[in-house]
């Protein structure tokens, strides 16, 4: 019984330890913003009351309102057009199953392999090609493509009921009209997921629109962090406030759909 | 539902409807197709082409297997490769442990705040990688919140050069990378373990099997299929390393923190670009994860 006990209180010391480590670079994050940069390189940990004068000094140096319209734009449009494109894939080859489709099906989950690092720098060039560098629309494109998403569609789409789509059919509806009007709506729960998986990554994608992006207004906050950051002496205290701004969207993201957040996750591994 | 249909609807014979089904199944599925097709495989092929080919901008001429035998002797690349596998190799199996560590305490009943602790652990892993890599870059340097706090409590007597020596820069990128995905990790092994039948548990308590013998003796060996896949994942993951230490290091000092990734970049955008040699380096990254996937699939087959 006292073993017992010992492991118990062990368990809550490892639990609350791994906890603080986890949650104090958030509260880092946070107090150095209402530092200086002196400060902050001495690892004052307790806040300051230099918040104004951070925030100040970086709408200085950068655009913050065209920065994350930039951003924001690049996400909204990147997740609406990856939701689409992947649930009609989702939906096409689940119900209306063929075998050459289910051919096609298992290239593109093969392709699910191939590491970004091998596609960057062909993409470079077909972008090139194409005259689409330094443009929202190449930082997109690429994005859409996601094969994981197709996949995470179509396996929640075997639970999908068809009887709706008989009934409908007999109603003389039209079949993509039964996927806009019937499918759509009760799979709601299926959006949410992926959309949060779609819009995280998009928000927080960096390689890719650094490769492509070069103009400076059309950078997102990830980019504009970074250059900051890799000064020689990096200005701390102004590029926090930029953290903690890029920061509160995913936040706000995750705390508003938890519940899907997890299932969409878990899902992933089904 | 192909017959079921066909009944529904007496006016169109097998045939058309046939026709009619198939027609609609292409249409959903064309447009992620396309671009699949455009924007993955198209270049893959391509890059595979690129790599028998050598050059500085665009002045490039056919070398065959050249690169691959420039690769050998390519310090640099030996450097980045070596560095990309102590890596992998040290902090995937760290987090792992922690992670099932984590998930194991969670899992275990009558547990006080409960979902605090998960959230608290999760968090980490919805920051972007930028942000995170900012934060560690500046909670590490010299003089910074790290070295003040160990020194507080008396583990250390001088700052360790977290950023500036070759051996703690790989450190830092470790704590970094596991610090931001143990959560992650964890939520694969939380939902695992709720499968797991409570009453073998039970049964090894009465037994008077003890909690740490139950992490090594139960939960492991049933959650085997779960940490091969995370593991496998993460080894990808870590594979193709790039924003932390882009961010944090900027592979330095002296290349040691450089990976496969950060080299491939350098050398398409950094230096004059030389892009059949660094598509050559990047189907080195494809070589390892097309293994490492096939490793995957037959333990999928396994199971």
């Amino acid at each position: 019984m006292n073993q017992h006990k010992l492991t118990r209180i062990g368990m809550y010391v490892f639990l609350t330890f791994m906890s603080i480590l986890s949650l104090f670079p958030f509260y880092w994050m946070l107090v150095s913003s209402t530092n200086t940069t002196t400060d902050i390189n001495q690892g004052k940990i307790t806040f300051g009351d230099q918040l104004w004068i951070n925030i100040t000094k970086l709408s200085e140096q950068v655009d913050l309102t065209l920065i994350f319209w930039n951003t924001s734009k690049i996400a909204i449009l990147s997740t609406i057009f990856t939701l689409l494109v992947a649930s009609m894939a989702g939906y096409g080859f689940e119900i209306y199953k063929s075998k050459n489709r289910d051919r096609v099906y298992g290239v593109l989950l093969l392709t699910m392999m191939i590491p970004f690092a091998a596609l960057m720098i062909p993409l470079f060039t077909l972008m090139a090609k194409a005259q689409l560098l330094d443009t929202h629309l190449a930082v997109i494109l690429p994005t859409i493509a996601s094969v994981f998403i197709v996949f995470y569609f179509r396996q929640c789409t075997k639970a999908f009921p068809g009887e709706l789509i008989d009934a409908a059919r007999v109603d003389g509806v039209k079949e993509w009209k039964i996927y806009f009007y019937v499918y759509m709506p009760v799979m709601k729960t299926t959006y949410a997921a992926a959309f949060i998986i779609v819009f995280m990554a998009s928000w927080n994608a960096f390689l890719w629109p650094l490769i492509v992006l070069q103009s400076a207004d059309l950078k997102t906050i990830n980019l504009v962090l970074s250059s900051l950051s890799s000064a020689y002496f990096p200005d701390f205290g102004v590029i926090m406030v930029g953290t903690v701004a890029a920061t509160i969207p995913t936040l706000a993201v995750f705390f508003l759909m938890q519940k899907q957040f997890v299932a969409g996750m878990s899902g992933s591994v089904k | 539902m192909n017959t079921s249909n066909k009944l529904l609807n007496p006016r169109s014979s097998k045939k058309s409807f046939h026709r009619f089904y198939d027609i609609n199944g292409w249409g959903f599925v064309l447009p992620a197709v396309a671009l699949v097709a455009v924007f993955m495989i198209y270049p893959i092929i391509s890059s595979l082409w690129m790599s028998l080919h050598s050059g500085r901008g665009i002045i490039v001429e056919f070398v065959g297997f050249g690169n691959v035998i420039r690769l050998f002797n390519d310090p640099v690349f030996i450097k980045a490769l070596s560095n990309t596998f102590i890596f992998l190799l040290v902090q995937v199996p760290i987090m792992i442990f922690l992670s099932l560590m984590l998930s194991s305490c969670l899992n275990s009943p009558n547990l006080k705040y409960r979902s605090l602790f998960r959230l608290a652990i999760f968090l980490p892993c919805v920051t972007s990688l930028v942000a995170y890599s900012i934060l560690f870059k500046s909670m590490f340097s010299f003089e910074g919140a790290a070295n003040s706090f160990l020194m507080w409590i008396g583990l250390i007597t001088d700052p360790i050069p977290w950023l500036s020596d070759p051996f703690w820069a790989k450190v830092t990128i470790i704590i970094a990378i596991t610090w931001r995905w143990m959560g992650y990790n964890m939520i694969f092994f939380l939902s695992a373990m709720q499968n797991i039948d409570k009453s073998i548990y039970e049964a090894a308590r009465i037994e008077g099997v003890s909690s740490i013998k139950q992490f090594f003796f139960i939960t492991v060996p049933l959650l085997k299929p779960v940490i091969l896949f995370t593991t496998v994942m993460s080894t990808i993951g870590t594979l193709q390393l790039f924003d932390e230490v882009m961010n944090i290091t900027g592979g330095g000092p002296a290349n040691e923190t450089l990976t496969l990734s950060m080299y491939i970049y350098n050398l398409s955008f950094k230096f004059v670009p030389n892009f059949g040699y660094a598509a050559t380096v990047s189907y080195v990254i494809v070589f390892f994860a097309a293994i490492l996937a096939l490793l995957q699939f037959r333990i999928a087959k396994d199971k």
